[in-house]
């Protein structure tokens, strides 16, 4: 199946992105690894008239230290991810998940920007972020703002971007040798999640739980609390509403929230214990 | 040295590894050039009342040239099911014309310039239908509330067999009845389904199409079309796949070449995998009840076994699946009685089909797990009591109550051989102490036993043709009625040729699927190549060496009974004369050196074998994870280990595949929820290990290569062994049964509703 | 719009609607039809082929993305003198393809895996393949093809023209 026709931009500066998208509104859409967008525009599940890619704009790709902070490019790609020393030594999370994200192919093409940007809540580096905390960075008409990762992702395809906005930046603390944890339910090793959990000092989050990628509070209160793993891991699936398709239904979805928090954490007290 | 019995790297492998195969979407052929575009519009509802097709605005699209509906399409004759049982109202119309009955449903058919363009018009093709209750289980399609063709009276299409007689399980110890579902998968061979047709000034069409027989495609689309067969020349290019999906032709196939003959223009069909997921044929789709009964020290006494085949929406070969299943319900079991009965019924999904096994995995299936329950049931050893009921080794023809006659068998040897193999007993051991620690990783072994049908007469006769030609420069070409899609014919047959005759495999062209040059042919499927088209090319070769010695003799002034094959020279030698001979391509150089031969096989073979599946079993979150499949299959003599070796593998992967993944689903208004590769599990490398292969060969007096049928033996053996695996991990737990595919939340809810059970 | 590219060490120039896909793009515009499709929604790999030395799925890359690139497709692997790519020659060897049509995506990102990973293990192998169906071989000896080219050497995890291919 092939994309409904489409006209096509390639601004060279996000600038010139960001004027696309104000010229030509809600029909146009940002084209970045490409890899939601093209396959739900060859299945006719998306028909925008314009796409604005921003695969050609320089200087989008990189990870580096700034401050605290490790900052990531939008224009970054999996694999790039995947192999980057500076993300192994900072936030080794980021690392990891990007080489659970698909398969070789899909991470050669797609970009963080993309996924924090398409906001599916089966997603993995958005589960991860959002546990790390830190912002996404966006850029529109006005200039440069930072959003914070626990506002950005509303629900199914919805976002805090404006839609003149572009996602430019991630900026996530670094957590150098912290424990941490991310537990990936498939039953195929390329497949989405069914379920996942990351754990990262003391913070949870979970794929496919919600419209949207989540926290478990209720584990993190317990874990504040001073609650053993076992206990906080039993309140995960508090306040989640997972939907049910062919892999699970909603209950098996909360057990699975419940077992794959409590590997997480166990991971990363295990991580966090070796490393010390 | 013989060549056979040797691994003989493929002689089709260069050019498909540098250029790629030619597929009947890559065909450059200047019949084609300036071919049209066919896209069809399906429906996108189960079952209702089609109220009408507006093609208007497709019509206006750009590059449209035509857009059928069932209004444009009177004069084709409704498609016969070719199947003698269907009551005529459930015969499926080229296009819907009153009633959509599954989604997939042609309703239109869209021709552009462009490929890109067939997919804009048909968005724009509006059809409006009036829902009706869908009907999607074979349980809803027994009630007869909805039915599918209300002329029929009923969504029953064909009955087999009686219910078994009250007694039939009196005086057992021990009766255990078990549910089980052998659900719906898609075969999904690699390439979709395509064809291409063009017509010649001649008045003959030429057909390229994907299928597993040219001959058998070809009479069913002329049939279909009403065209004299002399005016069909079928061609098939190199196949991308077909496990039993591709047998025969399609509509849709021979509507291309109907929209050729309406346009004037060639025209190129290749469907989407979208497309491919709803309108190729489906597999398996049995809902089974099984009772098996007998003593406590592990006998069985009787076994009944009765099939609700879901058939889709049109009859198709799914009808008679259940008869297959039927006919090999007593497995490789010495049960004194056993019952079977059968109804194949219509429901609002995709056409159920023939796929690797067709009939005899779900018989298999049944009966492997029904051991397991027994066993179960009365605490033995599932090795155990299949060894205490396995029909010993025969030599002389056996008969089952099922009324299937096997040629050849040695099951007890073939499940030592695995359970050896395999390491039964540290498995059980290794086991025993997972579940004392309370692991959360849990061992489960899983066996089967197996015994199947191959080369059974498939209503075109169990008869295979062959053609052999030896040629002045030394070359050779083979003629075959069989064509591959990824066996290696090309390979085996050449091999078969240079056993006798000493030409190199290299020198050796197999030639197939064209309906011009080979009119008569069985195509490949049921496991049937080998031991009948190969017998051909064997015998073949076998006849061409007679009339070479008649010509030799003239030749040579020699008596042709002292005249003998010489491989190394690749002609005949006179005995006792040392120097004397003259080679077949010499022979060749006056008059064609050329036969013609048809092998008739007396009878079908039975491949058997024995199957050991390790699976771990996470209990937290019920995922199973096959670690080992240990498996000797013998299907009599090995032409080329390499490709029976592949055959097998092949056949493990598909079969897992069922254990534990693979399932086309509906929702309860009939939407398939599997309709892309996205959604279908389609079984990758990660959720496999590599197979143990343990050889076993135990020879067919059927044939003269003594090979049995080695496509499907595969499947049909490691389904259930890795299905009874994955149970026997949670048995612990209390679980005795979990319907394919074990998915987690399958195995989890059933270890949670053991446990409560258990509780109580 | 006008795209530009190297296709296995051809330059070239095509007229092409900006929703071409590159599968199809090599397909029908360059003619070169190894590369298949097998699925629309990036699932099964046949398409792949390696782009500025990485592997990727052609059908989900906009010829207009590659407008500029590197690209090489099955055709492109053999020598001049029609000498075999390790790994064309490791899965004649082994067997790793029956029907073909997985083949020249399975090729190219066996290439990829083996640019990753010189010396993979079974499950290695099998992980960097992930993305790529098969229905004919059960993979098993699809792996075995690749621990048999890895012995090779680094020319295994290569594609001629000197282009450097990661996974
Ligand atoms: C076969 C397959 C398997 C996959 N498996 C997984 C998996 O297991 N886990 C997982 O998490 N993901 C998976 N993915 C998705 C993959 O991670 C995608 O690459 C990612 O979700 C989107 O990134 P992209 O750069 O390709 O975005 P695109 O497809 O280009 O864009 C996605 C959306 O975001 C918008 N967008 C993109 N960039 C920006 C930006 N900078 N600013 C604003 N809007 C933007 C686009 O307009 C579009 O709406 C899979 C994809 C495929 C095809
Ligand atoms: S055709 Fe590209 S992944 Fe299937
Ligand atoms: S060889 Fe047929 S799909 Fe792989």
């Amino acid at each position: 199946m092939i994309p409904g026709p489409f006209e096509l931009v390639r601004p060279g500066t996000v600038e010139d992105a960001v004027a696309a998208l104000v010229e030509h509104g809600d029909d146009a859409k940002i084209l970045a690894g490409g890899h939601s967008l093209l396959p739900l525009m060859k299945l006719r599940l998306a028909m925008p008239s314009v796409l604005i890619d921003i695969g050609r704009i320089p200087g989008l790709s990189y990870v580096r230290v700034e401050g605290d902070e490790v900052a990531i490019g939008a224009g970054t790609r999996h694999h790039e991810l995947e192999k980057d020393p500076v993300a192994q030594a900072e936030v080794p999370i980021l690392p990891y998940v990007a080489s659970q994200v698909g398969d070789p192919q899909v991470r050669h093409r797609g970009t963080i920007g993309g996924t924090v940007a398409h906001s599916d809540p089966a997603s993995d580096l958005p589960t991860a972020l959002l546990a790390l905390g830190g912002s996404v960075v966006a850029q529109g008409p006005d200039g440069r703002r930072s959003i914070p990762v626990t506002e950005f992702w509303l629900g199914f395809f919805e976002t805090a971007l404006e839609p003149d906005e572009l996602v430019v930046e991630l900026r996530v603390p670094r957590t150098g040798s912290a424990g941490w944890g991310y537990e990936k339910f498939t039953r195929r090793a390329n497949d989405w999640p069914i379920v996942a959990a990351a754990a990262v000092e003391g913070r949870v989050a979970l794929a496919n739980m919600a419209g949207a990628v989540v926290r478990a509070t209720a584990t993190e209160e317990a874990l504040a609390r001073g609650a053993s793993i076992e206990e906080a891991a039993a309140l995960a699936a508090e306040g989640t509403s997972p939907s049910a398709d062919m892999h699970a239904d909603a209950e098996y979805r909360q057990h699975l929230a419940r077992l794959l928090t409590r590997r997480a954490l166990e991971k990363a007290a295990g991580a966090g214990a070796a490393a010390a | 040295m013989s060549i056979l019995g040797t691994r003989v790297v493929r002689t089709e492998d260069p050019l498909f590894l540098t250029r790629g195969a030619t597929y009947t979407d890559d065909l450059v052929d200047d019949r084609l050039t300036g071919a049209l575009h066919a896209t069809f519009v399906r429906s996108q509802v189960a079952h209702g009342r089609l109220l009408s097709v507006d093609a208007s605005a497709a019509r206006e699209a750009p590059g449209v040239v035509a857009v059928f509906t069932a209004e444009d399409c009177t004069d084709l004759a409704p498609i016969p099911a070719g199947l003698p049982m269907v009551p005529p109202a459930m015969i499926r119309p080229w296009l819907a014309t009153d009633a959509v009955r599954f989604v997939g449903d042609i309703v239109a058919v869209v021709l552009t310039e462009e490929r890109y363009q067939g997919e804009d018009a048909a968005e724009l093709v509006s059809v409006d239908v009036d829902p009706l209750p869908a009907v999607v289980t074979t349980a809803d399609s027994a009630r007869d509330e909805v039915l599918l063709f209300p002329e029929a009276g009923t969504n029953v299409m064909a009955a087999f067999g009686e219910p078994a007689p009250e007694d039939f399980f009196v005086g057992c110890e021990v009766v255990v009845t078990q549910r089980m579902v052998n659900q719906r998968v898609a075969p999904v061979p690699l390439e979709t389904r395509a064809a291409a047709a063009a017509w010649g000034e001649d008045g003959r069409v030429t057909i390229w199409c994907t299928n597993q027989g040219a001959q058998q495609a070809k009479g069913e689309i002329a049939g279909w079309l009403g065209l004299d067969p002399a005016r069909v020349h079928l061609v098939t290019p190199d196949v991308g796949g077909g496990f039993g999906a591709k047998i025969g032709a399609d509509p849709e196939y021979a509507f291309v070449a109907w929209l050729a003959q309406q346009a004037g223009r060639p025209v190129r069909w290749t469907e989407s995998r979208s497309e491919n997921l709803v309108g190729m044929l489906h597999g398996r789709g049995q809902d089974q009840v099984v009772t098996i009964g007998g003593r406590r020290d592990g006998t069985i006494e009787a076994y009944s076994l009765v099939v609700d085949q879901d058939c889709g929406a049109y009859p198709r070969v799914g009808i008679i699946l259940p008869t297959l299943t039927m006919l090999m319900a007593a497995a490789t079991y010495a049960f004194p009685k056993v019952h079977a009965q059968a109804r194949a019924l219509a429901t609002n999904t995709t056409s159920i089909g023939a796929y690797r096994g067709a009939g005899r995995p779900e018989a298999t299936a049944a009966v492997e797990r029904s051991i397991d329950l027994f066993a179960a049931e009365i605490g033995m050893d599932p090795a155990e009591v299949r060894r205490k009921n396995l029909v010993p080794a025969f030599s002389e023809p056996h008969t089952t109550p099922s009324g299937a006659t096997y040629d050849s068998g040695e099951y007890v040897a073939a499940l030592d051989k695995a359970l050896e193999a395999a390491g039964y007993a540290e498995l059980r051991a290794e086991q025993t102490r997972r579940r004392e620690r309370g692991d959360v990783r849990q061992l489960g072994i899983g066996l089967s036993t197996y015994v199947e049908i191959t080369g059974a007469d498939t209503g075109l006769g169990a008869a295979e043709s062959a053609e052999l030609e030896v040629h002045p420069d030394g070359t050779a070409t083979v003629l075959t009625g069989t064509s591959p899609h990824g066996q290696g014919h090309a390979t085996a047959w050449a091999m078969l040729a240079s056993d006798q005759l000493g030409i190199p495999v290299e020198k050796i062209t197999v030639l197939h699927g064209d309906t011009d040059r080979i009119p008569r042919g069985g195509g490949t499927m049921g496991s049937r190549s080998l031991q009948q088209g190969g017998a051909a090319v064997h015998q073949a070769a076998t006849e061409l060496i007679e009339v070479a010695k008649q010509r030799a003799a003239e030749q040579l002034e020699a008596d042709p009974a002292d005249l003998q094959v010489d491989l190394t020279s690749a002609g005949l030698s006179v005995r006792g004369t040392p120097g004397a001979g003259i080679t077949f391509a010499q022979l060749a150089e006056k008059e064609p050196l050329v036969v013609q031969t048809r092998f008739e096989a007396a009878a079908p073979t039975f491949p058997f074998g024995a199957h050991v599946a390790v699976v771990e079993v996470d209990v937290e979150s019920g995922k199973a994870e096959l670690q080992r499949l240990v498996a000797v299959d013998d299907a009599g003599v090995i032409v080329n280990p390499l490709l029976a070796e592949g055959q097998r593998h092949g056949g493990f992967a598909q079969g897992v595949a069922q254990a534990l993944l693979e399932e086309v689903l509906y929702d309860a208004d009939g939407n398939p929820q599997t309709s892309t590769l996205a959604d279908y599990p389609f079984v990758s490398a990660t959720e496999l290990p590599s197979f143990e292969l343990v050889d076993m060969a135990t020879p067919t007096p059927i044939n003269p290569l003594g090979a049995k049928g080695i496509g499907e033996a595969g499947t049909i053996g490691s389904t259930p062994a890795v299905h009874n695996a994955v149970i026997d991990a949670v048995a612990h737990l209390g679980v005795r049964h979990v319907d394919m595919p074990t998915t987690p939340m399958r195995v989890w809810r059933a270890i949670q509703q053991a446990q409560q059970e258990g509780t109580h | 719009m006008k795209v530009s590219m190297t296709v296995n060490g051809q330059q070239r120039t095509d007229e092409v609607e900006p929703r071409l896909l590159l599968a199809h793009y090599l397909r029908e515009v360059c003619g070169l039809k190894a590369t298949n499709i097998g699925c629309d929604t990036t699932s099964c790999g046949a398409c792949t082929v390696v782009v500025d030395g990485l592997t990727v799925k052609s059908c989900t890359v906009l010829a207009a993305q590659a407008d500029g690139a590197q690209v090489t497709t099955l055709e492109g692997l053999a020598g001049p003198d029609g000498e075999l790519h390790p790994v064309q020659r490791a899965f004649r060897e082994e067997h790793g393809l029956q029907c073909g049509f997985c083949t020249p995506g399975m090729v190219m990102a066996a290439i990829g895996v083996l640019a990753d990973n010189p010396d993979p293990s079974d499950r290695e192998v099998r992980e960097g393949l992930e993305g790529n169906l098969c229905r004919c071989t059960g993979y098993h000896n699809i792996v075995r093809a690749v621990r048999t080219a890895a012995q090779a050497g680094p020319t295994a995890g290569q594609v001629p023209q000197a282009q450097e291919v990661q996974a």
